[in-house]
């Protein structure tokens, strides 16, 4: 068993959590280890709550798994929403001079490490308040059993810049953190082997714009999208180094259309947004099509629909990058799988668009283009194809003596050679409007059916040849399972785990995985699900889309789907859970589950309390006047814990029913029901009854 | 392979014009050749985008490289044609609705960046391909199919938003001056910097108010106008809101300074379409190096 920690950094935006989350997963990849990490954030560049996951494991590991091993809390809020989470023999670590950690919340065999931060950095001189992260760094490197040098030199080149002193108060802060814990606290005893063999610690997007710059990308233009932004940033640092020009432009119109512009003057070009700003781009990326210029354009999904969850992730888009644009047009829609697959996957998708003379649209998430992962460094490599398609460097004889260059040549193959504009003898228009072999626009008085249609069959042609280089899905997994998990994009490895528990757990599960959206193997999925004996699409959307492009696509009809919309990732004990119920023939429950009730009330603290309240406990109640079960929330100060109301939320609609009173013996009670609401016995929200 | 010869013929397309007899646009197509020849550019060195209308059907009737975009899209596909190959001339063209109105953001955007690049807009104050609605120029008052009790928003400024916005070479032509137009079509394309020529292009369909005697009863040229000085930003800014008993033509603006490409690091090494794909080991392992 490969040894493994799950390490929960919780702290409010400007906390400095990312910074300490860098280390951290640099020093385990120093280490050897294998890291992957999920930030729970949002939209917000001060304050709100911030929850990063960091899974370190001896093996691959490529979701945030189910666990919670060690807690670090920046901020009082941190340690009231985690602290239970924390699983025995773990530990929480946090300020013990700022914040303090109700003994109610943890659970037993977890170990507090509260660290008397100024009394540890005291000797340091006067310090940020985000020292306190590396006090904590520090305190669970010992804990966990890790290198305390690695992560010194990691900070000492953080700071390089920053002079000599700086690097000895990190330092010195690290230190000071370690040796309290050590003095203090247990190490939690995991046997690590490490390998020191380092790793790069990549995110998605970061390899979606490095293996396009391998590809061969010159030209890449974007306006500012979450959670698509990193890939302008990133290609705008290092645009000199790697010879790519990076233009930002007025709106996602003119970021397409440059690129298609630059595409059609001969140029590897491509543009990343999110579903917003792709919607904008639709018009285009038909263009491209009728005009077959090649462009690649990525849309790392966020949650939607419209402006809809800007930091939260989701696979909402799949039918808008089918249905993106009027008409019919070749065009080619890939889902990369995990970081690696991104590098890959733009390679694949700027040979594709050349080769083929097509948009090629690549379907990302927030999940995979933020998250940081290890990758290996032999899978990425500098040598990679680069496929180029056909190109007419001066006219033919016998094109000269018939008439001119036919860029729209009618060819067996549908892709017509092309000349690139500056090459003598070739002039042509490319146009919008249809047209015929040499670009003439047979629309408008010169309507041609006769024309069109082979025109358009010329074009759509080029889809057999594409589907026929790609490489169809393939089952993954235990053989003759009795449950295949049919997924897409992003979330292989969740659901390649759920299927190793379900199988551990007894119930034999395997994984059948699409990367390739449009073209579809539809005829290979038809046949590999049919031999299964019961088949559940998992995926991250309400609708169900990849369910049914899948049925759209092969005929197939998949037993089950199992959807997730709430913007965060799927674990893979969520999935194993609800397909366990579905094969046991129970439906999804839907109701508001407990942890949920809690987030609705911190929506509550937080909008009309000012946050300060914490909801405490939380209790069920079936027999009540609101046409449904509650929760019923009971929320005390944070300052001294006095009762401050109790919130009443639907169980089934999750309707905030508003503050109540509080009435202990209610709460103590809950098989007493709640009464009715009755006038003048509710208070406007935020205004509790006094 | 052979040398053709370059004639205004040899610049003419398969395709006849299909604009109505006496449309504005004739002039245009016609300055436009004679400006490429006046110039001596070869024509498979020049790029024209077009978006979508009337005047944007103008690519298919030159022998040159072309676009046909979408509508209101011509600057920016022209803009990156430009900047993968700086050595091509790259022209858009279009019409009042197509670059003022679903394209407005773009025409702003596009001078800001001074790009070597000429911006040819056929104006007629009017929507000709659709049959006559509103277009942004279309003066207050005037009665078209959308606005059948006259129109009752002020007309767009172009001249006067291109200076704002920072284009180098401004212009206004009219299409019944063609030599007028052509040797301001010639002085665009071969400006250094973003050139704007908004032309008086009358749509003998569907314009009966800004019809050509309406513009020759108007029009005085600049240069002919005694002290008038293309380098004075105040006194184009003056002559680009004129637009009354008396309507300027001519080179309003003009200002030499370093374009875009001029100014992008990655572009001086050559243009981005001869440069070399791909990374090398050493590169890439210091790319992959950031990130441990």
């Amino acid at each position: 068993m490969a040894t493994e920690i799950t390490v929960g950094i919780a702290g409010a935006a400007g906390d400095g959590l990312d910074r300490t989350g860098d280390t951290l997963a640099r020093t385990a990849a120093r280490l050897g280890l294998h890291v992957y990490t999920y930030n729970s954030y949002q939209s917000l560049i001060r304050g709100g709550h911030t929850w990063l996951r960091l899974r370190l494991s001896e093996r691959k590991v490529d979701n945030h798994g189910d666990h919670l091993s060690v807690l670090i809390a920046l901020n009082q809020d941190g340690i009231e929403r985690h602290a239970r989470e924390v699983e025995p023999g773990g530990a929480i670590v946090f300020n013990g001079a700022r914040f303090t950690c109700d003994p109610s919340l943890v659970p037993e065999g977890v170990h507090l490490v509260p660290l008397p931060v100024p009394q540890l950095t005291a000797p340091l001189g006067k310090l940020l308040p985000v020292m306190q992260n590396t006090a904590a760094l520090g305190a669970l490197l010992h804990l966990v059993g890790f290198d305390l040098e690695v992560t010194a030199e990691i900070l000492h080149e953080t700071f390089k810049k920053k002079g000599p002193e700086i690097i000895a108060q990190n330092l010195g802060v690290l230190r000071a953190g370690h040796e309290h814990a050590a003095r203090h606290a247990p190490s939690l005893g995991y046997a690590w082997s490490f390998s020191r063999r380092p790793r790069p610690v990549v995110t998605g997007n970061l390899m979606t714009a490095l293996g396009a710059v391998a590809g061969g990308l010159k030209f890449y233009s974007a306006y500012p999208m979450s959670p698509a932004s990193f890939v302008l940033h990133w290609l705008a640092a290092h645009s000199e180094k790697v010879g790519v020009l990076v233009k930002q432009a007025e709106d996602e119109l003119a970021v397409v259309n440059l690129a298609i512009g630059a595409g059609h003057a001969g140029v590897r070009s491509m543009c990343a947004t999110s579903g917003g700003g792709f919607a904008l781009m639709t018009e285009a990326i038909g263009m491209a099509g009728m005009i077959e210029t090649p462009v690649v354009i990525v849309n790392v999904q966020r949650g939607g629909p419209s402006t809809g969850l800007p930091t939260k992730t989701e696979q909402g888009d799949l039918n808008q990058a089918i249905g993106a644009s009027q008409g019919d047009y070749p065009r080619v829609v890939i889902a990369p799988s995990d970081a690696t697959d991104c590098f890959h996957t733009s390679v694949e998708a700027l040979n594709l668009a050349e080769a083929f003379q097509l948009p090629v649209i690549v379907i990302s998430d927030l999940l995979l283009g933020e998250h940081r992962s290890t990758v290996d460094p032999e899978a990425i490599p500098c040598e990679v194809p680069i496929e180029r398609g056909e190109w007419v460097r001066e006219l033919s004889p016998d094109e000269a003596s018939n008439g001119g260059f036919k860029r729209y040549a009618l060819t067996p193959s549908g892709v017509s050679p092309r000349a690139r504009p500056g090459t003598p003898g070739c002039m042509h228009v490319s146009g919008t409007d249809d047209h015929d072999e040499k670009g003439i626009l047979i629309s408008d008085e010169h309507t041609n059916p006769a024309i069109r249609r082979k025109m358009h069959e010329k074009r759509m042609r080029k889809m057999e040849a594409v589907r026929a280089r790609l490489q169809p899905p393939a089952l993954e997994g235990v053989a003759d399972a009795e449950v295949t998990l049919v997924g897409w994009g992003s979330t292989a490895s969740v659901i390649g785990e759920a299927a190793e528990q379900l199988t551990a757990a007894g119930l034999p599960a395997n994984q059948l995985h699409f990367k390739y959206m449009h073209p579809f193997h539809g005829a290979e999925a038809a046949a590999i699900l049919k031999q299964c004996k019961r088949s559940i699409v998992v995926e991250n959307n309400f609708s169900g889309q990849f369910a049914r492009h899948l049925r759209a696509e092969s005929g197939f009809n998949v037993q089950h789907v199992l959807t997730r919309y709430d913007g965060e990732p799927f674990e893979p004990a969520w999935i194993a859970r609800r397909v366990r119920d579905l094969v046991a023939g129970r439906a999804i429950d839907l109701a508001v589950e407990e942890h949920e009730a809690r987030e609705m009330a911190y929506h509550h603290i937080r909008i009309y309390m000012q946050d300060r309240a914490r909801p405490r406990r939380i209790e069920r109640a079936a027999r009540t006047g609101y046409g449904e079960p509650v929760w019923v929330v009971e929320l005390v100060s944070r300052a001294d814990a006095a009762p401050e109301g109790m919130l009443v939320i639907g169980m089934e609609t999750g309707s905030n029913y508003g503050w109540h009173a509080v009435s202990p013996r209610l709460l103590i009670d809950p098989s007493a029901g709640m009464p009715a609401p009755a006038a003048g016995a509710t208070a406007p929200l935020g205004q509790p009854l006094r | 392979m052979a040398t053709v010869e370059l004639t205004l013929k040899s610049l003419d397309s398969d395709v006849h014009p299909d604009w109505c007899p006496g449309c504005g646009d004739f002039g245009v197509l016609k300055s436009i050749k004679e400006a490429i020849l006046e110039l001596g550019i070869a024509p498979h060195r020049v790029l024209i985008v077009s978006g979508i209308g009337c005047s944007s059907n103008l690519p298919g009737f030159i022998r040159a490289y072309g676009v046909h975009s979408l509508h209101g899209r011509a600057l920016p596909v022209a803009t990156g044609a430009a900047l993968a190959n700086h050595d091509l001339h790259v022209i858009a063209v279009g019409g009042d609705g197509d670059g003022y109105g679903i394209g407005m953001a773009h025409f702003i955007h596009a001078m800001r960046r001074n790009l070597n690049l000429t911006y040819i807009v056929m104006d007629n104050e009017i929507y000709g391909l659709t049959t006559g609605q509103t277009s942004p120029t279309t003066t207050e008052g005037h009665k078209t199919k959308s606005t059948p009790r006259g129109n009752v928003e002020k007309p767009i400024q172009p001249l006067a938003l291109a200076l704002a916005s920072g284009a180098t070479y401004v212009a206004r032509g009219f299409s019944g001056e063609q030599k007028h137009l052509t040797r301001l079509t010639a002085g665009a394309i071969a400006h250094r910097g973003f050139s704007l020529i908004d032309v008086f292009s009358p749509c003998v369909t569907f314009n009966n108010v800004n019809t050509y005697p309406f513009f020759k009863q108007r029009v005085y040229k600049l240069e002919e106008e005694p002290g008038y000085d293309a380098a004075d930003f105040m006194g184009a800014m003056g002559k680009a809101i004129e637009f009354g008993a008396r309507i300027p033509i001519g080179l309003l603006y003009r200002l030499q300074k370093p374009t875009y490409e001029d100014t992008e690091p990655v572009l001086l090494n050559g243009p981005l379409v001869d440069q070399p794909l791909g990374l090398d080991a050493k590169k890439l392992g210091e790319l992959l190096a950031e990130t441990m």
